[in-house]
């Protein structure tokens, strides 16, 4: 009898693999198509995860907006302006003197973060979380945090209309 | 281990005759059309042009694949392998029955049960147009590109008044499980069905749902992304061999599971119309008579030479057809319990697709225009109104 493997760890060490290598093609690709279709990738690796931890109403709602609206506009406007290829240019050197402490001092951050706030955390157990579906989401939405959501729906739509006069003034 | 086993055999039942209603769906397209325009349609390969599918197939597979000079390969090829998967994907949650028993088996008629499959099924819908636009896009070529464009606004345009004409029955039903959604419509008369019900309202929506899956599926009147006499085929001019009939599967594909979906949300899902005692003659009644027709074409009046031999066979069979049936509804209801939601089902399904064959043959395309400005001054505005119209209907009687 072989030991049956932890399915879900396989599965998480699969998906978290493919998010990762995924946005790293985001940044490195050369061509702008590409790097919106690795963004979509890691959404989609994000939304399995979701999934797994027990957030279907998340995971499907991140496939919808994010995958299937979102990026499909990117993609749109990227078709539509018909970019090409990355060309390489001049050398500069700036970039590479701040980016590179930057990027070091990001790096401390993030291990402070772990080093101290690792040991306090709980292991995840996948299928323990049963609060994901769209009732209980939707019954906070409404309740404890209805005042951000009303206030966030206000947001867009005034970006909405600010796009609207910003698009009308260039055609005039 | 049961559990594998009937999931195994539930797959190879549901994609077999999955498939083999993709390829059947062309022929009755074909057939349709011909017979809305005067003509005969195919009629070479089999009798009355019943083998075609399989001739298709067979030209479309062994045909060279080409792929020309100045795509960008990887994109062009992964295009159509986009297309297929999501549209064959959503076959998955779509329940085409009760929960049945069967050798000491409880099992539900259906491959998987989700508890949020509406918003399963509109996830992969939103996501199966990035297939379209790539195709248009990689094969770098200005009428493919502009048909992806046109794909890709189309879609998000009317994935809005779909979608909000998704949530409209939702909120009378108060569930997003597409197996418990039909379950609710069930027991009795087809009032009971969500697109009756508080009248007009949800038919209004079922309205809005249907032509938007017009559009999301590129059926005519909407077919803008493939418009020949514009694009020259659009987004897979430059397709060939089994990439093309890749593209061409999902189109069929799409169409299919969309009216699946109407079926199960709209129309009751397996239920028949009316209660049952009455309603499980219905499918006999209806295979004897078209058995009937059959053999008095074919014996009495035989139009054309064949005819003779073929109408007869396929009279007998459908009058053995109509035999399972009854014997199904009465003295064997282990087949009865899988037969007689199955045949509703298949029923309704058969009656949408008739219905987007019926209007392919009638209506004109829309201009492209037209087709942006109907979608966002007219289903839009005519979704929300219905939703929220439905909201305070339930808010005060439900």
């Amino acid at each position: 009898m072989i030991p049956m493997p932890n399915l879900d760890v396989l599965a998480f060490l699969v998906l978290a693999t493919f998010a990762v290598l995924c946005g790293l093609s985001v940044i490195l690709q050369k061509h702008a198509v590409a790097s919106a279709l690795s963004l979509i990738g890691v959404m989609g690796s994000l939304a399995v995860l979701y999934l797994m931890l027990g957030a279907e109403f998340l995971a499907a709602v991140q496939m919808i907006v994010y995958a299937g609206a979102i990026m499909v506009l990117f993609v749109f406007v990227i078709m539509l302006l018909n970019a090409g290829s990355e060309k390489r240019g001049p050398i500069h050197y700036f970039p590479y003197l701040v980016g590179i402490p930057a990027l070091l001092a990001f790096l401390g951050i993030i291990g402070w973060f772990i080093f101290n706030e690792l040991p306090q955390t709980a292991v995840v157990k996948f299928g323990a979380f049963t609060q994901g579906g769209p009732a209980p989401i939707g019954r906070l939405l409404f309740t404890q945090y209805l005042l951000p959501f009303e206030v966030t729906s206000l947001l867009v739509l005034i970006a909405i209309i600010g796009a609207m006069v910003l698009a009308k003034k260039e055609i005039d | 281990m049961d559990f594998f086993l009937v999931s195994l055999i539930k797959i190879v039942v549901v994609f077999g005759a999955f498939m083999t209603t993709l390829a059947y769906l062309q022929w009755v397209e074909r057939k349709v059309l011909a017979h809305i325009q005067l003509r005969l349609g195919p009629q070479r390969v089999g009798p009355h042009g019943l083998l075609q599918p399989l001739a298709d197939v067979i030209k479309l597979a062994t045909k060279e694949g080409v792929i020309p000079a100045n795509v960008n390969t990887f994109f062009y090829i992964l295009a159509p392998f986009l297309a297929v998967s999501l549209a064959l994907i959503s076959i998955a949650v779509i329940p085409f029955g009760p929960a049945i028993e069967l050798f000491g088996v409880r099992t539900n008629l259906e491959l998987t049960s989700l508890n949020i499959s509406v918003l399963f099924v509109l996830a992969v819908s939103s996501v199966g147009v990035y297939g379209i636009a790539l195709g248009g896009w990689a094969s770098n070529n200005k009428y493919s590109l502009m048909g992806g464009l046109r794909s890709s606004a189309q879609m998000i345009s009317y994935e809005l008044p779909m979608a909000i004409a998704l949530a409209t029955p939702l909120l009378v039903l108060n569930t997003l499980d597409l197996r418990q959604i039909a379950e609710r419509q069930g027991g009795g008369w087809f009032w009971n069905w969500t697109a009756f019900s508080y009248p007009p309202l949800l038919f209004v929506a079922f309205f809005v749902f249907l032509v938007s899956a017009f559009a999301e599926t590129n059926r005519v009147p909407f077919d803008l992304p493939e418009a020949e006499n514009e694009l020259v085929a659009g987004f897979h001019t430059e397709y060939s061999s089994l990439a093309f009939a890749g593209f061409f599967m999902a189109e069929y594909a799409n169409m299919l599971t969309i009216t699946c979906v109407a079926t199960t949300i709209f129309l009751g899902g397996w239920h028949p119309p009316f209660p049952a005692p009455y309603s499980n003659f219905v499918p006999t009644a209806l295979f004897w008579f078209f058995g009937a027709v059959l053999l008095y074409h074919g014996l009495a009046q035989p139009f054309r030479r064949w005819d003779r031999f073929t109408f007869p066979i396929f009279g007998v069979l459908s009058f053995g057809l109509g035999a399972v049936f009854l014997a199904a509804a009465t003295v064997l209801p282990i087949i009865g319990q899988i037969l007689l939601p199955v045949f509703w089902f298949v029923a309704k399904v058969g009656v949408l697709l008739f219905l987007f064959i019926w209007v392919r043959g009638t209506l004109p395309r829309f201009r492209y225009d037209q087709l942006m400005r109907f979608a966002w001054t007219f289903l839009f505005p005519v979704a929300l109104g219905c939703l929220l119209l439905t909201g305070l209907g339930v808010a005060l009687f439900g």
